[in-house]
């Protein structure tokens, strides 16, 4: 029990040391380095997919590791808890001490004031009284108290700069409170992101099912999210010559709240740097491209017309890639229809440059659209139990030989062509599309107002110097007085020199004047 | 809003030549530094009746406040400095060109600013640039109550390669930012992280110095004191290092609207918060006994060797959120 006891008492008196809290700020850069040299899982889950394959044995090592998700690992947890057990550990005692010496005294003067690192002696005609007079005025704002001391001396003990404590421990408490607050953020916010495209498209916050991808909180099962809804109108960009984007701009239409019973819509231009907040939540522009529109004419002289969203793969250019799918109108027989669903693929250029046959986007903005596409006819497998994206087609289904490329061509607006079985493909322009995301943080303000008082904290602790300053002034028996006067900076020196110099010259030179 | 081509041209002919005329002083502070004699006159020590000097260190007059040896007071008493050694000549005349090279320096960001109509730092040659200049007005300031004007040649040397490779690898017409940088927050973010990174190139510089001085050998005797060296990377670090957390706090702040969330381990997020722990640590290594010194001068290296690292590692090679150095 005994031996259990002082181990306790060993390991958080070495916890709480400052060599441990030196040495696990270390750990924590160290291990907070990781997360910028490899990719992560959370900022792009493909590259760590990308680099697990291409690393082999290594990859599924750091894999184990949980390297690609450094900041939600159990290493980099273990060693964040640690430093914030060693800093309450350490907080605490300070706390306390601080509590006690706010009620203290200045301590004594000393005997010997010539040995401390600043002093100055002079004598004058004056009496110890009007010395101290004189003390007290230039010290004021100093906490100060004056003793008689032996041989009708006296003497002036001064104390400055207690802001400076109470700054560095509201500094590391916030740092805690940041932490929490943080911490809240993370088990109770979400995030999601979803496609909605311009021209009346539309997007309910009232499930997980509306978004495109949705990363809740630890604590958030998605049945809880605050209604809103929001209407896309009209996306608007404008560019540079040089393609360089210059505005982005979705005019939207929102509601939430009453307005979402009494329909009523209030309209928001959205951009970046300027969310929507409602509901408390906050709605950004995160990115925007193209969806190419498509008529087909299925032999029967049924049409369809197919309005999927492409995906940038330039950024600066915006040639995008995708897949528009169709199923063939008014079959309800599954075998054949398995034979005869289309996919269009390939790249869309929204301001159309050839290089003689192969077309690439010569500029972002939605000029002289074109589209270089590629028709297969056959099972997309839909049907297979595979996940399928909405970008591209199923390759195996390719490779298998069940879906068959059927034409291929590049195609400006408002041409078409035809496939072997008389179907007529249109490429009738496009529409714009923007990505949205929707992020909801309820401790946020916290973590703001605690960030605040990092700063202030760390303002005032560094800025003002603890020091202390001893005045005495001894009858010398000749009827003069001498004044010693000394000075001590508890914190670094540097920086208190000057003070001191200015100091003793007012305290000690005041015969030159009179 | 349009570039003004006129006054773009001027700012770049103003760096140019702020880049030549800190050579020049380069050239002259190194000269200095070598032709001053081995043990330099401490003149800390001859005003250290009551601690530290009073206008000590630039040369000339001494004015010597203090209690005497007699123990009287005697108040600004004024010596007569002895004629100035050649070398302090040339550093002198280092120091001047060193002010007019961040004039020089000075005009050329205000020149951009004007022709683009924006805050002038909106890509990595201007960022580089206000950073520099924040380095170099430091040790201006600096050297007026420190005695370590020899080293300027240390300070002015990364200044100019930084310079140099802005205003070539780097270098980016002047012209409007992207959507996500058209943001009040470009002028407060950016501005304060570029001028704390650039005040902590400073006692990175020094720092370096001071692990040389005290390693003892004695080709570097002719630096100056250690403790100088000491107290000019503690005192530009805890100047700089509150201005580097307001300015990842202010990142944050518009982090929160520009991207969607305050803080996301972008690459270049995470490697301004391991700096920031870096001199947090400097700071305790220098309230704790056994880690003062050298080990806390080695901790200072490294921050500075990080901020680098952010500045182009991450700017060129990786790629995230904060892609905007304008090099294609
Ligand atoms: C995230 C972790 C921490 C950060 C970023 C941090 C940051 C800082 C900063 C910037 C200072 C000011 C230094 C100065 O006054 O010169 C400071 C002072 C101090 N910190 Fe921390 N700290 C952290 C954790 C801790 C822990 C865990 C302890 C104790 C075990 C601690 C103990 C102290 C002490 C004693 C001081 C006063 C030093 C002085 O006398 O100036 N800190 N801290």
């Amino acid at each position: 029990m005994r031996a259990a006891l002082a181990f306790l008492r060993n390991t958080w008196r070495g916890l709480t040391a400052m060599r441990t809290a030196l040495t696990l700020l270390f750990l924590l850069a160290l291990g907070a380095l990781p997360g910028a040299l490899l990719p992560q899982r959370s900022l792009n889950q493909q590259k760590v997919v990308e680099y697990i394959e291409e690393h082999g044995w290594w990859g599924r090592l750091l894999n184990r590791l949980q390297f690609f998700d450094v900041y939600a690992s159990t290493w980099f947890a273990a060693i964040y808890v640690l430093l914030f057990v060693s800093l309450v550990g350490c907080l605490l005692p300070r706390t306390w001490e601080y509590a006690k010496q706010m009620r203290a005294k200045p301590v004594l003067t000393p005997r010997n004031l010539a040995r401390m690192p600043h002093h100055g002696t002079a004598e004058t005609g004056e009496s110890v009284e009007d010395v101290m007079a004189r003390t007290r005025e230039r010290l004021r704002g100093w906490r100060l108290v004056e003793r008689e001391e032996a041989d009708g001396a006296r003497s002036v003990s001064a104390e400055r700069g207690f802001l400076r404590e109470t700054g560095n421990l509201v500094f590391h408490f916030a740092l805690l409170g940041l932490l929490i607050a943080f911490a809240l953020g993370k088990m109770f916010g979400y995030e999601g992101q979803v496609i909605v495209q311009a021209g009346g498209g539309q997007f309910c916050n009232s499930g997980v099912f509306n978004y495109d991808s949705f990363r809740p909180g630890l604590r958030v099962d998605g049945t809880r999210l605050t209604p809103f809804c929001v209407k896309v109108d009209r996306f608007h960009a404008t560019y540079l010559d040089n393609g360089q984007a210059e505005s982005f701009q979705a005019d939207i239409q929102y509601q939430s709240g009453a307005d979402l019973e009494s329909g009523t819509w209030r309209p928001y231009p959205l951009r970046v740097n300027s969310p929507l907040r409602t509901a408390g939540d906050r709605l950004y522009l995160l990115g925007h491209g193209y969806t190419p529109l498509f008529t087909v004419t299925f032999p029967n002289g049924e049409t369809r017309t197919g309005a999927t969203q492409w995906q940038p793969v330039n950024q600066v250019t915006l040639a995008s890639e995708g897949a528009t799918k169709f199923d063939p109108p008014g079959v309800t027989d599954a075998e054949r229809r398995r034979r005869e669903q289309l996919a269009i693929t390939g790249l869309l250029a929204p301001t159309a440059a050839f290089h003689g046959e192969l077309l690439d986007s010569g500029f972002p903005e939605a000029r002289d659209p074109a589209v270089a596409v590629d028709v297969y006819r056959g099972d997309l497998g839909t049907d297979s139990g595979r996940g399928q994206s909405i970008f591209s087609i199923d390759q195996e289904q390719v490779r298998d030989g069940k879906l068959v490329k059927v034409a291929r061509q590049n195609l400006r607006q408002g041409e078409q062509l035809t496939l072997d079985d008389g179907t007529v493909i249109r490429f009738d322009g496009v529409r714009d599309w923007v990505s949205l995301q929707v992020s909801h943080d309820p401790a946020q303000v916290w973590v703001l107002v605690f960030a605040v008082l990092v700063i202030l904290g760390l303002l005032v602790s560094l800025s003002v110097k603890r020091r202390r300053v001893w005045v005495r002034a001894k009858p010398s028996g000749d009827g003069r007085t001498v004044i010693e006067v000394g000075g001590l900076a508890r914190t670094d020196q540097a920086g208190y020199g000057a003070e001191f110099t200015a100091l003793s010259r007012d305290l000690l030179a005041h015969e030159e004047k009179s | 809003m349009p570039v003004n081509q006129a006054l773009a041209t001027y700012s770049d002919w103003t760096y140019a030549a702020a880049v030549v005329v800190y050579v020049v002083a380069a050239v002259l502070y190194l000269c200095e530094q070598a032709f001053s004699r081995a043990k330099a006159p401490r003149r800390e020590a001859v005003a250290a009746g009551v601690g530290a000097g009073v206008g000590a260190g630039a040369g000339g007059d001494v004015r010597v406040a203090g209690t005497g040896a007699d123990g009287t007071w005697t108040p600004g008493r004024v010596v007569a400095a002895p004629r100035p050694s050649r070398a302090e000549r040339l550093g002198r005349m280092g120091l001047a060109l060193n002010v007019l090279g961040a004039l020089l320096h000075l005009a050329s960001l205000v020149l951009r600013g004007l022709s683009t109509g924006r805050a002038p730092w909106g890509n990595m040659y201007e960022y580089g640039s206000l950073l520099t200049l924040a380095a170099v007005v430091t040790w201006l300031i600096l050297v007026r109550s420190l005695p370590v004007r020899r080293l300027g040649g240390f300070v002015l040397v990364p200044v100019v390669v930084l310079m140099f490779m802005g205003g070539t690898v780097l270098y980016a017409d002047a012209g409007p930012v992207t959507p996500p940088l058209q943001s009040y927050w470009l002028a407060i973010h950016v501005s304060i992280i570029a001028v704390g990174s650039g005040v902590l190139l400073v006692p990175g510089v020094a720092s370096v110095l001071y692990l040389l001085k005290s390693s003892g050998r004695a080709r570097f005797t002719r630096l100056p004191d250690a403790d100088a060296l000491d107290r000019v990377a503690y005192r530009s670090t805890v100047f700089a290092f509150p201005l580097f957390t307001i300015g990842i706090i202010c990142g944050a702040i518009w982090a929160e609207a520009a991207w969607g969330r305050f803080w996301g381990w972008d690459p270049k997020e995470t490697v301004a918060f391991v700096s920031w722990v870096v001199y947090a640590a400097y700071l305790h290594a220098r309230a704790t006994a056994g880690w003062r010194g050298r080990p806390a001068a080695w901790i200072n290296t490294l921050g500075f060797a990080l901020t680098v690292f952010n500045l182009f590692f991450i700017n060129l090679v990786t790629t995230g959120l904060h892609s905007y150095a304008g090099v294609s």
